[in-house]
Formats: structure tokens, sequence, C-alpha cells
């Protein structure tokens, strides 16, 4: 079974994120980056699927030349090759672009099966893996817990809305992972190692002949207004049913 | 210029309310644009659906009535979903943005070579002509504001953050409408669905929402601590992602950036520490309560009142002077 998978680079999740005096952007000074959160899932489960069923697991991702490192943790953790297409920044994507260029990579690759995470932790659009299944015309199953493979097709569990469903999907089909999926490996030392030593295509973007231009533009940014007040400390349960009924009028 | 095509979100066969939030950013649109906007429907055996969603002022209410629609699959809703915005000739199309609409509206979006903007929470205004929408990136705490360079444009719609459309006297048309989504050639199908029980208002939609975080142990002290504080409350009761992960409480239960977005009169954080994809699904609540044992908890930062104690300890006669003071 041969597995495309994203390595998406991101902000750090977990820092507090501003944006610059102009507002133009965010500041990234000092700022780290990381493989996507939901993309380290979505490896972990190539990973997996490949101990059972072998195959191969290429690791796919675009972005500037530096998202070579995030592709080469994801040959670490035991991915056999990488892709990398070149020549956008990411205020020069939007999730249909990037859908369109995993699209162009599916068709030169043919994988059994696409994983992506369920979202970008930056932009947050929640949109690439669906978009990528109906421009290729497949299957889809988003914000999988867990995925099963039977003959032709992948079983899938869904994170929903009231509850978990599962469904069936014939492949090749696109399955993007929620957090549940898995708990994502650490790169072992001899990983790491023979990491270095796998290949990673670079593409450059004008070379796959799609069109650039952007569906969905950022055109300003603001923070969002803070909550007024600040806390009010208080001493026990009685106080606190007090404010809530005389200060806040909340119950 | 073409109208508004608002996609129904239909769960356990009953119409999601969410919806209402959906028509009420379609009437939002029309009031910028001068456009009238339309439903699509999609299900099997909605004719009570079809005539509730009737009384909300759209032009027509397309009914998709097919028992191949009576669990959601995303090929074919896309497929029927498209052909009745290709139909009508609609600039936009808006549904939820709930997992049903998150799922499904992408591939409308492709289908009709439309861009998309998710969860937005805002129309700020136009841009050469064109709308520019707020939503939410890097997890709240960035505000962008979007265009959609497209003829037509899909929206995914924050329940939170627009008020549910008001029911009118006259009703619109309701139309039988046949996509072709029903035949869809993509291999997908339906096997299951373990759905949450739950007595509780939902989550979303509820006035007071009480939610428990890692602190609480484990699943049954989970629920001895926050079932009593939700009765007393008449709240719905929701998790952090460390509760969820723990296998406290079943997973939609999660508020958050990649949980579920709530923005209920109340809010009583119990045993959270207020991570910032936490504070993302809560902070917009009118009034925000921190029950947390550690006075630096970064939770008591976005609270209103903070309550420093051990959970198993404060809960409990909270919930009983809750009981008392509203009755
Ligand atoms: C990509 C990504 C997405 C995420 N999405 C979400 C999301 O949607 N929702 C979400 O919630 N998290 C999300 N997280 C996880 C988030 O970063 C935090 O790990 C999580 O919110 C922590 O949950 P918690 O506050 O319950 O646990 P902890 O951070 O462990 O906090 C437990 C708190 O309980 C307090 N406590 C302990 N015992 C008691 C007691 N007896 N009485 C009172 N207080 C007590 C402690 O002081 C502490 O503050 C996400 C993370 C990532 C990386
Ligand atoms: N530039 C990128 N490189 C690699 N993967 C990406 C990129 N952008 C998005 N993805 C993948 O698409 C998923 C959904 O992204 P989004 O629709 O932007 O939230 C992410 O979780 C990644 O798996």
């Amino acid at each position: 079974m041969k597995i495309l998978v994203t390595a998406k680079r991101v902000t750090d999740p977990n820092a507090k994120i501003k944006l610059k005096s102009d507002k133009s952007g965010i500041q990234t000074d000092g700022l780290e980056y990381k493989p996507n959160p939901f993309c380290e899932n979505a490896i972990e489960e190539a990973l997996r699927l490949n101990e059972t069923h072998g195959g191969e697991v290429v690791v796919v991702s675009i972005g500037p030349s530096d998202v070579q490192a995030t592709i080469r943790t994801a040959l670490a953790m035991g991915a056999h090759r990488g892709i990398l297409v070149t020549g956008l920044d990411d205020h020069q994507m939007d999730s249909d672009l990037v859908a369109r260029v995993f699209a162009e990579l599916y068709k030169r690759e043919r994988p059994d099966l696409f994983l992506l995470g369920k979202q970008a932790i930056d932009g947050d659009s929640n949109q690439v893996g669906q978009l990528l299944a109906e421009y290729l015309e497949i299957g889809q199953a988003c914000f999988a817990s867990k995925v099963e493979i039977h003959g032709s097709e992948a079983i899938v569990t869904r994170e929903v809305d009231g509850g978990l469903e599962k469904i069936a999907v014939g492949m090749p089909a696109v399955i993007t992972a929620d957090l549940r999926l898995n708990e994502p490996r650490y790169a072992s030392l001899p990983g790491i190692v023979k990491a270095r030593k796998k290949s990673i295509d670079e593409i450059d973007i004008r070379s796959l002949g799609i069109d650039t231009h952007l569906k969905v533009e950022t055109v300003a940014y603001e923070e969002p207004k803070t909550r007024g007040g600040g806390v009010t400390f208080v001493g026990g349960v009685d106080e606190l049913v007090g404010k809530l009924k005389s200060e806040a009028k909340a119950i | 210029m073409g109208g508004i095509l608002v996609v129904a979100e239909v769960r356990d066969g009953k119409l999601f309310s969410g919806t209402l939030s959906a028509v009420q950013f379609a009437q939002q649109v029309g009031q910028q644009t001068g456009a009238a906007f339309d439903i699509f429907v999609a299900g099997s055996n909605i004719g009570s659906i079809a005539e509730e969603l009737s009384y909300y002022g759209a032009k027509k209410v397309l009914v998709e009535d097919n028992p191949v629609f009576a669990h959601y699959l995303a090929p074919g809703f896309a497929a029927s979903v498209a052909a009745a915005a290709k139909q009508l000739g609609s600039s936009y199309v808006a549904g939820t943005a709930t997992t049903f609409g998150k799922d499904l509206l992408p591939r409308v979006a492709v289908r009709l070579g439309a861009g998309m903007a998710s969860e937005v929470t805002e129309i700020v205004g136009t841009r050469n002509g064109r709308l520019v929408f707020k939503r939410p990136m890097w997890a709240g705490n960035i505000v962008g504001h979007v265009v959609v360079n497209t003829d037509v444009v899909v929206v995914s719609v924050r329940g939170t953050d627009f008020d549910k459309a008001v029911k009118l006297a006259n009703r619109s048309e309701v139309v039988p409408f046949t996509g072709g989504g029903a035949n869809t050639r993509v291999q997908q199908r339906f096997i299951s669905f373990e759905q949450t029980a739950s007595e509780r208002p939902d989550l979303t939609e509820a006035a007071v929402v009480v939610a428990g975080g890692r602190g609480l142990k484990d699943g049954p002290n989970f629920f001895k601590i926050m079932e009593p504080l939700a009765d007393s409350l008449n709240a719905a009761i929701g998790a952090s992602r460390a509760a969820v992960d723990a296998g406290f409480c079943p997973n939609d239960l999660q508020v958050g950036q990649t949980g579920k977005v709530v923005a209920p009169q109340l809010y009583v954080a119990v045993a959270i520490s207020g991570a910032i994809q936490h504070l993302a699904g809560m902070k917009n609540s009118k009034t925000i309560v921190a029950i947390n044992k550690d006075k630096e908890a970064p939770i008591f930062q976005i609270a209103d009142y903070g309550l420093v104690g051990d959970a198993f300890k404060v809960v409990p006669e909270l919930a009983d002077a809750i009981k008392r003071a509203r009755s």
C-alpha cells in the first residue's frame, strides 16, 4: 500500500501569536516553527498502516526550502521519502491552492491513501482534505479517530458532533486525522541518522503548471477584543453565588 | 448577481438549530447586496423539516427527500448542493461551521469553482465590491479579514456569532428537487453511529455550560462532580481536550480550537488550566467562572470570577448553594 502524507510547517501551537505593529501580519521574530500537530497524527497513522500492510510512505509538503526540516522529522519517524513543493510562502497559499498542488502530486504518485491533518493550526481552515477529495472525485473520511483497512476499503471512525460515526470508503481515498487518532512517536536516534540519507525531492511550483492566484485572501488582520474587567477572586461559594446573582445576573 | 443558498443541517432526524444562524448570515448578506436567499435540505423523510424551514423568509426551500440521504455522506450531498446552487444561480452558499458543514462545504466549493471562507464570525463591509468577512485564525489569537475572489463564494458560519433567524408568518415555496447526488459513483457508505446519550441541552445551544478538565482525575469523578453542578444550572456539560483524551467523557463534549465553540451566558470551568486551544472555544462566553486549585492557572486571566480551591470540595458546595439560591 502506498500512502502520501502531509507535513505542514506551522508556528509553535502553544505560542501566543501577536500582530506586527503595522498589523500587516503576525510577529515572527523569535517564533519557533513546528510540524502541524494534526499532520503528526497523520504521519503516525501512515507509519502504522505501513507496518501492517507494507508499501511506501511518502511525505509531502508545500513551503519554502527550510520546510525540508519538517519533512526530515517525518523521515526520522520512519517515512521513506519526501517531496517538497517550493516557491510559495505561507501567505501565498490558500487551502484551495494547496489542494490543487496535492492533486497534482497524487496524479504523479498514485497512492492508495492520502492522509492529511484535519486542520492547520495557523489558518484553522479545515478544508484541504475535503477539497482534494473532490478534485480527485474520490471518497473522504475526515476527522478520523480510528482507521482500519479491509480489502479495498478503509473503515474509519469519525469524530462528529453528537458522537462517533463509522463509515467505509473505497480506496484510493482521502483521510484527515483528528488528534485522538493515535499518539505520534518520537524519532529515534537511529531513525534520525537514517533520515539523513533519505531523499527529499524538491519541485518548483512553477514547473507544475498550476494557477497560483488565490481564491481566498486575507486582506487585513486584527487582534481579538480582550475581555474587560479582569478577574474578581471570591472567598467562597456563597460569595460566588451572591455575585453571580446580583452582579452578573447569570443565575 | 445571484442569491444566497443556505444549506440546512439535519441532525438526528431534526432540523439542527444552528442552521438558523446561517439563515441570519444570509439575511445580513442580503442587506448588503440586496439579494434574496433560498434554502436547500437533503435527507430521508424530511417533509416536516422542509415545512419548518418554510417560515424563515426564503424565496424557495429546495427539498431532496431520498432514502439514500438517510445518512449524510459528503460526495452525494456535495453533488446535490452544488446542483441546487447552479440551478438557482446562487452567488453565495452558506452552511453551519459544524462537523457537517466543515466536511461538506469544501467539496461544494470545488464543484462550483468557488473559494471558501471557514468559520465566518462577522461581515465587515465591502472591498472592491466584494464582501469582507471576519474569521478567527491561530486558535482565535488573530482575527483575519478575508475576501473570496471567485464568482461564487462559499462560507461556513460560526453559530455563536450570529443570532438565530426569527420565524415569520409567511410561508416560502417548498420545491422538491433532485440534484443527482443520490447516484454518486464515489465509493463511500455509512456503517454506524454511536450517539452520545444525553438528556442535557446541546452544548452549542445551552445558556449555561459547565466544563471539567484533567484535574477531575477520572471518568467517574468527572461525572460525580460535574452532573450535580450541571443539574443545578440546567447546563450542558463540556470538557477540555485533556479530559476527553484521558477517556473521562465522550469526544463530542470537547470545547476549544478543535472541538466545539460555545458562547453561553455563563461558563464555569472546573479544573481546567486554560490553554489557548481551550480558550479559543469559550472566551466569548458572557460570564466566565473559573474554579482551580492553582491561583496562577491561566484560566483566571480571562475569568470574571475566580474561586481558588479543590474542585472535589467546592463544586458540590457550589451546586447546593445554587440550588438554594434558585429555589
Ligand atoms: C493542536 C491542538 C489542539 C488542541 N485543541 C484543544 C481543544 O479544542 N480544547 C482543549 O481543551 N484543549 C485543546 N488542546 C490541548 C490544550 O493544549 C491543553 O493540553 C488542554 O486544554 C489541557 O486540559 P486541562 O486544562 O484539562 O488539563 P491541564 O492543563 O492538565 O490542567 C488541569 C488543571 O486542573 C487543576 N486541578 C487539578 N486538580 C484540581 C482539583 N482537585 N481542584 C481544582 N483544580 C484542580 C490544575 O491546577 C490545572 O490547572 C489542543 C492542543 C493542541 C496541540
Ligand atoms: N503548506 C502545506 N503543506 C503541507 N500540508 C498542508 C499545507 N497546508 C495544509 N496542509 C494540510 O492540509 C490540512 C488542512 O489544512 P487547512 O485546510 O489549511 O486547515 C493540514 O492539516 C495539512 O495536513
